[in-house]
């Protein structure tokens, strides 16, 4: 029998600084996580300057969340990348200083690795077809010889910044999307918009500014915010369809922070029903960017040998999905 | 140009040859001649009127796109018939093998000498198009069917009119992507006579500037630049 493995995580790439703690038996023992929220667009020095704030608490919190002194742990797992730079540092030099000081050894993982594999584990689906929608990530991936290779991504800004772009320029409350969603709620009339697909890829930087132009010209706001909602999601679904009919992947599972919207939820149900394909959507705490996750695939990486020196742990702001091995699927 | 469903006449279902994403193809009898019947049905998912205006949209640029192919010396199949309403095409039925699979049965038999001149005049056939003010819009190796020594381009219904760099890198930038996610082993070579290909017809220094934009489009971190932008907006 293989002994239990015990991993404390931590996030802290952009707007959330995370602390999770999980196990090898797929327990997640704690999951406690800051946020720094906004109205105009994210400051990355506020940002870390909020994250080296709460850091010490939120360490704290999740040890005794768990019942676990830091000696129980095996291994501190970081997530190094992609994500901005001056609140990557922040936990780097948190997770350094753990390491080092308790001697654990440090485990990197990439975020958005740790977004698919906290869905995997939750909803239990094995070999998915991942549509990975955030703030800042419009992924469409599956895993094919040894990686999580990218079917489909957007070519410029992600789904989630589109909306939550539009909401800050309309006068909407962060998050966007939620608060997007309940104006297009009370919408009715479909405005036509870009809608761009170029074969696999997206592209939602001429919808934005369109949607904005839509505004201005004295449309109803709740009719843009719902055709503006409407078109970006059917892009989406429509990718996803044509991953889904190329790879005949038999799960389908959204993760991300967007991956909350039941509206997206329910378009993505049908393309999965579609294709004869089960459906699955990551539970909304583990949804957003969190401290769990990151333990979680810092177990998976740490049972399969991957450690990293500190002095080679360095942040790696654009450190792309498809460049990680994932040696724990084969 | 203009195109009218006839309507009426006989049609016979002969089989299914293929459901994609989009649409469902059908090779049918269509007054007494062997066709294929391209029909993009709706989408549940899809509000009703954005399902319509996508499905008609595509259906028009399919049929106007591949007429004017051809005329540009690009093999694309006949187009019969459209009927807007219900969003078919009827159209030559090509014998032949996707590309896709073609190359498995190359890389089985060795037979790579095949394969140079095939990227070479499918890159001539993808530079006609974009000195031409035409984007494929899903240029893939299976989007392209080897019929005897003639290439044939299908699928045009992503096609746009773009006469700029970035819609001819986004192109080149998935024919790329598709080779590798297929044919990682001779994905290299083939760009390389592709591009050949394309130079001949747009130019070296065009076509230099178009591999150029593909490598940034591949390196672009979305995440980061989106963040610049989120600045922006302040
Ligand atoms: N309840 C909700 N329903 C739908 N979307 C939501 C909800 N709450 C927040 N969001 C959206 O989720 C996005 C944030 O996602 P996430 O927490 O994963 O952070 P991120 O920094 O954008 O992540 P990543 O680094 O993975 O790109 C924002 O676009 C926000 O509007
Ligand atoms: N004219 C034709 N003659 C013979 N076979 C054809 C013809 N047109 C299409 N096909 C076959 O049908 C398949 C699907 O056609 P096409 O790519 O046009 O549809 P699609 O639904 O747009 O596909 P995708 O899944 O790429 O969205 C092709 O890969 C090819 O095998
Ligand atoms: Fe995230
Ligand atoms: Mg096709």
């Amino acid at each position: 029998m293989k002994r239990k493995v015990t991993v404390l995580g931590i996030e802290s790439t952009a707007h959330t600084f995370g602390v999770g703690i999980a196990t090898s038996e797929g327990e997640i023992l704690a999951n406690v996580n800051y946020v720094y929220t906004f109205e105009k667009g994210i400051h990355p020095r506020e940002a870390a300057e909020h994250h080296s704030s709460v850091a010490h608490k939120a360490v704290k919190e999740a040890l005794d969340k768990a019942g676990l002194s830091i000696h129980e742990i095996d291994a501190i797992a970081i997530a190094l990348g992609p994500g901005l730079g001056p609140c990557l540092r922040i936990g780097a030099t948190v997770a350094r200083a753990l390491s080092l000081y308790f001697n654990k050894p440090l485990v990197p993982v990439n975020h958005c690795v740790a977004h698919i594999e906290i869905a995997r584990l939750t909803t239990g689906a094995e070999d998915p077809l991942v549509v990975y929608v955030s703030g800042g990530n419009t992924i469409v991936s599956a895993f094919v010889d040894g990686r999580y290779r990218v079917f489909g991504e957007t070519l410029d800004i992600a789904l989630g910044n589109c909306i939550d772009a539009f909401a800050r320029e309309v006068g909407l409350p962060q998050p966007g999307v939620p608060n997007v969603e309940k104006m297009a709620e009370r919408g009715s009339k479909y405005i036509p918009l870009p809608y761009v697909v170029k074969g696999q890829d997206l592209s939602f930087s001429g919808l934005l500014t369109m949607a904005l132009r839509k505004v201005r010209e004295g449309e109803r706001l709740e009719d843009v915010c719902f055709s503006l909602i409407e078109t970006a999601y059917s892009m989406l679904a429509e990718v996803a369809e044509r991953a889904l009919a190329h790879t005949k992947k038999k799960q389908l599972v959204l993760t991300g922070g967007v991956a909350r919207s039941r509206r997206l939820q329910e378009m993505l149900r049908e393309v999965a029903a579609e294709h004869g394909a089960e459906f699955h959507v990551v539970p909304p705490e583990y949804a957003g960017d969190n401290g769990a996750m990151i333990a979680w695939c810092g177990v998976l990486a740490y049972i399969h040998g991957v450690t990293i020196p500190v002095e080679e742990s360095c942040i790696r702001q654009r450190w792309r999905l498809d460049e990680v091995d994932i040696p724990w699927r084969r | 140009m203009k195109w009218i469903s006839h309507g009426g006449g006989s049609v016979v279902i002969l089989e299914v040859i293929a459901k994609g994403a989009e649409a469902t193809l059908y090779k049918e009898l269509w007054n007494d001649i062997v066709v294929v019947r391209k029909q993009r049905l709706p989408k549940k998912y899809r509000h009703p009127q954005l399902d319509n205006y996508i499905r008609r949209t595509r259906t028009v640029t399919e049929a106007k796109l591949m007429f004017e192919a051809r005329k540009l010396g690009v093999p694309t199949p006949t187009i019969y018939d459209v009927d807007i309403d219900n969003c078919i095409i009827r159209m030559e039925y090509i014998t032949g093998t996707r590309l896709r699979e073609y190359m498995d049965d190359i890389i089985h038999s060795s037979k790579y000498e095949v394969l140079t001149k095939i990227f070479e005049t499918l890159g001539i056939y993808a530079g006609r198009l974009h000195t031409n003010g035409i984007a494929h819009g899903d240029l893939t190796t299976s989007n392209v069917i080897v019929s005897d020594s003639t290439l044939v381009l299908i699928d045009f219904g992503l096609g746009t009119y773009a006469k700029d760099l970035e819609s001819h890198g986004v192109d080149i930038h998935l024919l790329l992507r598709s080779l590798e996610s297929t044919h990682y082993s001779i994905a290299s070579i083939c760009f390389k006579h592709f591009i050949k290909g394309y130079s001949r017809e747009v130019g070296e220094e065009y076509a230099n500037k178009v591999v150029e934009r593909v490598h940034e489009i591949r390196a672009r971190a979305r995440y980061v630049e989106e963040r610049i932008r989120k600045r922006d907006f302040i």
